[in-house]
């Protein structure tokens, strides 16, 4: 697989802290009273954030771009598989039983399972969150689908909406919340388990987590754990943005809440 | 197809069965530390989620709970417990790190159950005089039965999931079988180590769902007043959303 962040990550192998903490282009002298808490190990130190932040910023991009990747190529699947589970109801049981499965088995065994595959790469980590993301991603979007009003849909089949054109046009705009509360899920649990990559060496944050336990460096396993909390949460935060941009109408106004929402399918309808 | 034939070979040579890193000793601390860490979460949860539930308060934490165990890498939990001043307990960061991560599914779904048990099947029963303690024992546990059950499930779940990477973090269980296969670039190993552990979380979701059957105190019941109340739909469709609540690890 021959995605950009597998450069930076290849030039960063599994587990390997550089001997080297600051870049060419960092003072090489952190300050003398800063580098104290390197040596006491302390827990919370602004030495190693200063001295290390190169090697916290490819992580963290690392970290982004295999939950990136994850959940888009999860969604392209989950969106096929959810129209077709709709279809038919047989393909549904066979899909979401599936899916629960593989929601069952532990990511290190899964990771595990799928190393002979794809090699030691980033492939392994990318396939095996992309089908725990399958699980939550389907149920969200056949959730979604199912909750539009059938009045709504006979209206806009009255009004000579064709299938793809009531789809695109009417329910996957009424599905939408429920698709984004699926996304969301699946980005928060992705970036949590993003870190267990680190057992194949493109775990992003992951990787500095198992190379401070190596090393019993506490500040290195402190800040690269905060740092996957706060890019749960950001990731979080910015697709509940993006679902308010996307669907005005979910805002509560001065009306009910179903109100609102049966004003715009009609307007979506018309 | 190599690496399946290696894995096969692995589990059959008795001696990678035998011995304390062997295949039983690994399975027996994975089953015994599961078990053990179930049982701490359920008399942590339970009694919290019940309480919180009949009073009905609470409900933004119970739910908030599931969000924030979602978001909070089980990993770096385990490694930081193991950095921290428990480290040097023993099995003591992993039991902590389990109960942790089951306390939520557990938490969030016995709380929604009781929550939502029907309120006028609650009604009737506080206008028959019952008590608060009976009317929490004998309509609103029965009727939260089948979401307290998928929360248990959950846990279940979670928790042997969570074992597995104890062993990443230094502790033992059956990851270990897949840690120590990657440490000496042994394929055949790690899908062995991978199969088993797989199977194992298979087989304990498979005895959660007997477990839920065996024991619905509404059994035949329940299905009958399904169909007799028309969009009965609506019931299964929460059980379902609520495997989301647990999250794998």
């Amino acid at each position: 697989m021959s995605v950009p962040w597998s450069l930076t990550a290849a030039a960063w192998p599994s587990g390997q802290v550089p001997a080297d903490p600051g870049g060419p282009w960092l003072p090489q002298a952190a300050a003398p009273g800063g580098a104290d808490c390197l040596v006491a190990n302390d827990w919370i130190c602004g030495a190693y954030l200063r001295t290390r932040s190169h090697e916290l910023l490819a992580a963290t991009v690392q970290h982004l771009g295999i939950t990136a990747a994850s959940v888009a190529l999860g969604l392209l699947i989950a969106f096929p598989l959810a129209l077709l589970a709709r279809r038919r109801r047989a393909v549904a049981g066979a899909v979401l039983g599936l899916t629960t499965v593989l929601y069952t088995i532990p990511s290190l065994a899964m990771f595990a399972l799928l190393t002979p595959v794809f090699g030691v790469s980033v492939a392994v980590v990318i396939t095996g969150l992309v089908l725990y993301s399958l699980t939550i991603l389907v149920r969200n979007i056949l959730a979604g689908l199912d909750a539009v009003p059938a009045e709504v849909r006979e209206a806009a089949r009255g009004m000579g909406y064709g299938p793809a054109r009531m789809l695109f046009g009417v329910e996957l705009p009424l599905a939408l919340p429920a698709v984004v509360a699926g996304i969301r899920i699946a980005t928060v649990s992705t970036v949590a388990m993003t870190t267990i990559g680190s057992v194949v060496g493109f775990g992003g944050l992951g990787n500095l987590i198992a190379s401070g336990l190596q090393g019993f460096f506490k500040a290195e396993v402190l800040t690269a754990s905060v740092l996957c909390v706060l890019l749960a949460v950001a990731a979080d935060l910015l697709l509940m943005a993006v679902q308010r941009m996307l669907t005005p109408w979910t805002r509560p106004r001065a009306g009910s809440r179903s109100g609102g929402r049966r004003t715009r399918a009609t307007k979506a309808v018309a | 197809m190599d690496a399946l034939t290696g894995a096969w070979q692995w589990l059959t040579t008795a001696a990678n069965w035998a011995g304390d890193k062997g295949v039983w000793h690994r399975l027996a601390e994975h089953v015994q530390i599961s078990a053990v860490c179930l049982v701490l979460s359920c008399l942590i949860a339970l009694p919290v989620a019940l309480w919180l539930g009949h009073i009905g308060k609470g409900g933004a934490l119970a739910v908030n709970l599931s969000n924030i165990g979602r978001a909070v890498p089980t990993f770096a939990v385990l490694v930081l417990l193991t950095l921290g001043p428990l480290g040097s307990q023993g099995e003591w960061p992993t039991v902590i790190a389990l109960v942790l991560f089951a306390i939520p599914p557990l938490l969030t779904n016995a709380y929604l159950g009781i929550r939502e048990a029907d309120r006028d099947a609650v009604e009737a029963a506080r206008g028959m005089g019952m008590s608060g303690p009976q009317l929490l024992l004998r309509v609103e546990l029965p009727l939260a039965y089948p979401l307290l059950m998928t929360g248990l499930r959950s846990a279940a779940v979670q928790i042997v999931a969570t074992a597995t990477l104890a062993a990443m973090a230094g502790g033992g269980g059956l990851g270990r079988v897949i840690t120590a296969g990657f440490g000496n670039y042994d394929t055949a190993q790690v899908v062995a180590g991978a199969v088993l552990v797989a199977a194992l979380a298979l087989a304990v979701e498979g005895v959660m769902v007997a477990v839920d059957r065996l024991c619905d105190p509404m059994r035949g019941r329940r299905r009958a007043a399904r169909i007799g109340r028309g969009p009965g739909e609506r019931r299964g469709a929460r059980d379902d959303d609520a495997v989301a609540i647990g999250g794998a690890a």
